[in-house]
């Protein structure tokens, strides 16, 4: 009788561990196709138009490029402390804090009409994300609360703060009803970088915090100390490594990458405070992190995939008439087999008697 | 074996097990006799374990073949093996914490049916366990007992399910010297009866004083096969390492200097907030190795990760160098100057997906030659490796390699490198040597003597009594978290130590 059984590689297995995340595409792309077949229409229409839209054009590659930003900084923002075990669910709250932050300078200091109004509110917005942050941040380390739920709570919160600053204090006078804040002073709009395009400088700052990131965890003591965290938080206080110190600077710094991220979107492509800044950029940023296998420099990667998947997304919305849950059910199905794929990386189907490894 | 004499209960003749990249057993030969106890006897990786799981129905061999009483049989499963009357206990228990002794037994029934006579089968329980000479009470719960008696319930356990061949892991490592004893004359007992029965150990001395026969594997090769009555531990010691070991370690005499840790009247909870240490007052001087010996479970651990820092006592004091140290953090206390090697190595000693390189500055990272300012410098951090590494010949492919890849020998001389190398006033051991193979031990052995002639403190604890009596200056026997004595090495015992492990004051 032979009888299947999951059991633990001793090694994960370095040509699963690289070969997972592709065959979880591939899986999630065909799963795809029968949701897509499904609800009536042919798929490889759907998918061609996916793939062309955001990369068929110049004006596609410099839309996913634009996308790829604050999916990049968000991205940061749950690899970071995912590196210590932490989950930071929250930074699409981070996000939407940054903007918040970035829309008060501009619009209701006299820093938005100055010549620094840009570093201003790009720093408020970082200020503003870490303290967002900051507060599941606490809670965790010093009453161990679980960061995972108090951080994606916090998004709530945050979303209906902006809700209530558009509809109430900060609405536009001249937007006729609409919820809007008032638009940003020209100081106050981040530089394009190239005209006519929607690129802006965002991209060189987030391509900025990637090398800080990876530069700081594998050059720094301080990332010396996250790796250690991350990988044996026991051993870590045998080593007299404070994990309290390091959930609040880790935290801090995620906070302050997504609420980057949400000051270059509120001033670069909204221009004012409204609903909508993000199509849920931090929550797809979960997903950027675990498919770059918590890698910074993989990260610019997979967030252009899946910024050209909100851009393809667009697409479908225009010329299929789809909703834009496609892409929402695209990005489930794909962490969906991202999550089943790290299992198979690490464990392995074996048959009853086989031997498990050396383990006498 | 002469013609015309009956088959032994089991046979295995030409059993060969690989494993990835290890050849695990090659072409063994063993076998067990009923009445008979067998012992086999090997370092850590001789392949002791593996041969017997093979037996066991857990492996199955590559090559060779196992006969019971003669007629060849092939094994699926443990369930199977035990089904023709072959059982192991193995040195984790596998029993249910809530359940009493009598349930635990019924549990480990194939089909016993909706019905469950409890009372029945604790009575005939108890029946046996006054047969074999096992005391153990059937309505006891398991959490309650000591692992000397969950050991007996494991036995109950096999003994309950027919088992004819019973296998032992270990069976020792966990007991007092007493206990050892009490479960040497169960086993003689259950071989009277005509089962046969495997000891697996590491120990020299206690094969000679119960063993019939001592069957010796190196490196996954049976050395050979001999009488125990022929055999001396000095012989047997010679078989399992391949030369001669060297039972005196050289100690010179050191004269103790100042007191380098200091606890006064230490009082704490363990983990589950019941009382672990009850008034513990311990010194120990520069240039001293203390002994701390005690059965697992009675305070040591918590004594040990006070010092550390790793644990606040609830009351009492802790000077470590003259100063007081009391509810310092471990960061504070890695500054003043004391090594740590911990009890479970992979899980606190390493972060085991790190490399080598990064594992040996795990404490140290933070010293001015590793870097400047926030950076790190990883060519510095690599060299203090490769310097390290050949320094405390620690096996590994490359600094690189992560730390969970080594063996746990090496694993322990890399803890034993980056503590030791710290240059530290107070070391404090815990088990420094177990799982470790006798070379690796010698090793530890040496370093902590050369450490104690550099002048360090060391605090070592340890279950193995011939190791305290080796290495210490001074023993205390920690009993249900107080110290029951504290004796000069000299005028130490087995006997009176082992009297006071199990909680009788010296006499």
């Amino acid at each position: 009788m032979i009888r299947l059984r999951v059991e633990r590689r001793a090694l994960p297995s370095p040509w699963a561990s690289a070969a997972a995340p592709v065959l979880a595409l591939a899986a999630a792309l065909l799963a795809g196709a029968v949701m897509l077949a499904i609800a009536g229409l042919n798929p490889l229409t759907a998918y061609v138009d996916l793939v062309s839209d955001p990369f068929g054009s110049v004006f596609g590659w410099t839309e996913t490029i634009v996308k790829t930003i604050p999916l990049i900084l968000t991205g940061l923002a749950v690899l970071l402390p995912a590196r210590m075990r932490l989950w930071n669910i929250g930074a699409e709250g981070q996000l939407q804090c940054g903007a918040i932050a970035a829309t008060w300078v501009a619009v209701w200091t006299p820093l938005g009409h100055s010549p620094v109004a840009i570093p201003a509110l790009l720093l408020a917005g970082m200020a503003a994300g870490a303290l967002w942050c900051l507060i599941p941040a606490i809670l965790r380390a010093y009453l161990s609360v679980n960061e995972t739920i108090t951080t994606l709570l916090m998004n709530y919160i945050a979303l209906l703060l902006v809700d209530y600053l558009i509809y109430g204090p900060w609405q536009d006078p001249a937007g006729r009803g609409f919820p809007l804040s008032a638009p940003f002073p020209p100081a106050a709009k981040l530089p394009l970088l190239i005209p006519g395009t929607r690129v802006h400088l965002g991209l060189v700052l987030a391509l900025a915090a990637v090398a800080a990131t990876a530069f700081v965890l594998n050059r720094t003591r301080w990332g010396l100390e996250i790796r250690i965290i991350g990988d044996n938080p026991r051993a870590a206080r045998y080593a007299g490594i404070s994990l309290v110190r390091n959930i609040v600077l880790v935290m801090g710094v995620a906070g302050a990458l997504a609420g980057l991220a949400g000051a270059s979107e509120v001033s670069a492509i909204a221009g004012r405070l409204e609903r909508g800044i993000s199509p849920g950029y931090g929550y797809t940023a979960i997903l950027v992190a675990w498919l770059a296998r918590l890698s910074p420099l993989a990260i610019v990667l997979v967030a252009l995939l899946l910024g050209a998947l909100f851009v393809g997304g667009d697409g479908l919305q225009i010329s299929l008439g789809l909703p834009i849950a496609v892409v929402y059910m695209l990005q489930g199905l794909i962490f969906f087999f991202v999550l089943a794929s790290e299992t198979l990386a690490t464990y392995r189907l074996t048959a009853r008697g086989r031997s498990p490894g050396r383990s006498w | 074996m002469t013609p015309g004499s009956p088959p032994p209960r089991v046979e295995m003749r030409g059993i060969t097990k690989r494993f990835p990249g290890v050849l695990a057993n090659d072409a063994v030969d063993f076998d067990v006799a009923a009445g008979e106890i067998h012992a086999l006897l090997g370092e850590n990786g001789a392949g002791k374990s593996t041969l017997m799981k093979i037996l066991y129905g857990f492996y199955e061999p590559d090559a060779g073949e196992i006969r019971l009483g003669g007629v060849p049989r092939r094994f699926r499963s443990p369930r199977d093996a035990l089904r023709h009357g072959i059982g192991m206990v193995f040195q984790q228990f596998m029993l249910v914490p809530s359940l009493s002794v009598a349930q635990n037994v019924l549990l480990s029934l194939p089909g016993t049916g909706w019905r469950i006579d409890e009372r029945t089968a604790a009575a005939q329980l108890a029946a046996q366990a006054v047969r074999y000479g096992m005391a153990i009470d059937p309505a006891a719960r398991v959490w309650q007992l000591s692992v000397g008696e969950q050991q007996r319930v494991e036995i109950l356990k096999l003994l309950a399910g027919g088992a004819e061949v019973l296998i032992l892991d270990e069976p020792t490592a966990v007991l007092t010297p007493q206990e050892t004893r009490d479960l040497f004359a169960t086993l003689r007992r259950l071989a009277a009866e005509g089962r046969a029965v495997v000891l697996i150990t590491h120990k020299l001395a206690e094969v000679t004083a119960v063993a019939d026969r001592i069957t010796v594997l190196r490196h996954g090769r049976r050395v050979g096969t001999v009488p125990a009555a022929d055999a001396t531990a000095r012989s047997l010691a010679r078989m399992m390492v391949g030369r001669e070991t060297f039972d005196h370690l050289h100690r010179d005499p050191v004269t103790p200097g100042s007191a380098a840790v200091e606890l006064a009247d230490l009082w704490a909870a363990n983990d589950r907030g019941l009382p672990a240490l009850r008034g513990v007052s311990l010194t120990v001087r520069s240039g001293e190795i203390v002994g701390l010996a005690g059965v697992a479970g009675n305070g040591q651990r918590e004594l040990g990760e006070i010092v550390a820092g790793l644990r606040r006592p609830s009351r009492g004091r802790v000077w470590i160098g003259g100063r007081d140290r009391t509810g310092a953090s471990p960061f504070e206390v890695i500054q003043s100057g004391v090594g740590h090697i911990p009890e479970d190595r992979l899980g606190v000693g390493v972060a085991p997906r790190l490399s080598v390189a990064d594992n040996l500055v795990l404490k140290r990272y933070r010293e001015p030659r590793f870097g400047r300012g926030p950076l790190l410098d990883g060519a510095a951090v690599a060299a203090h490796a490769r310097q390290l590494i050949a320094e405390f010949e620690i096996q590994t492919p490359s600094p690189g390699t992560p730390a969970r890849a080594l063996s746990g020998g090496n694993l322990q001389r890399l803890i034993l490198a980056r503590e030791i190398s710290a240059r530290p006033r107070v070391i404090l051991a815990f088990h420094p040597t177990r799982g470790l193979d006798i070379s690796a031990t010698e090793a530890v052995h040496r370093l902590l003597l050369a450490e104690r002639r550099a002048g360090a403190a060391v605090l070592l604890i340890s279950e193995d009594l011939d190791e305290i009596l080796l290495l210490s200056d001074r023993i205390a026997v920690i009993f249900g978290g107080a110290l029951i004595g504290v004796t000069e090495a000299r005028e130490a015992s087995v006997e009176a130590l082992g009297l006071m492990m199990g909680g009788q004051p010296a006499p």
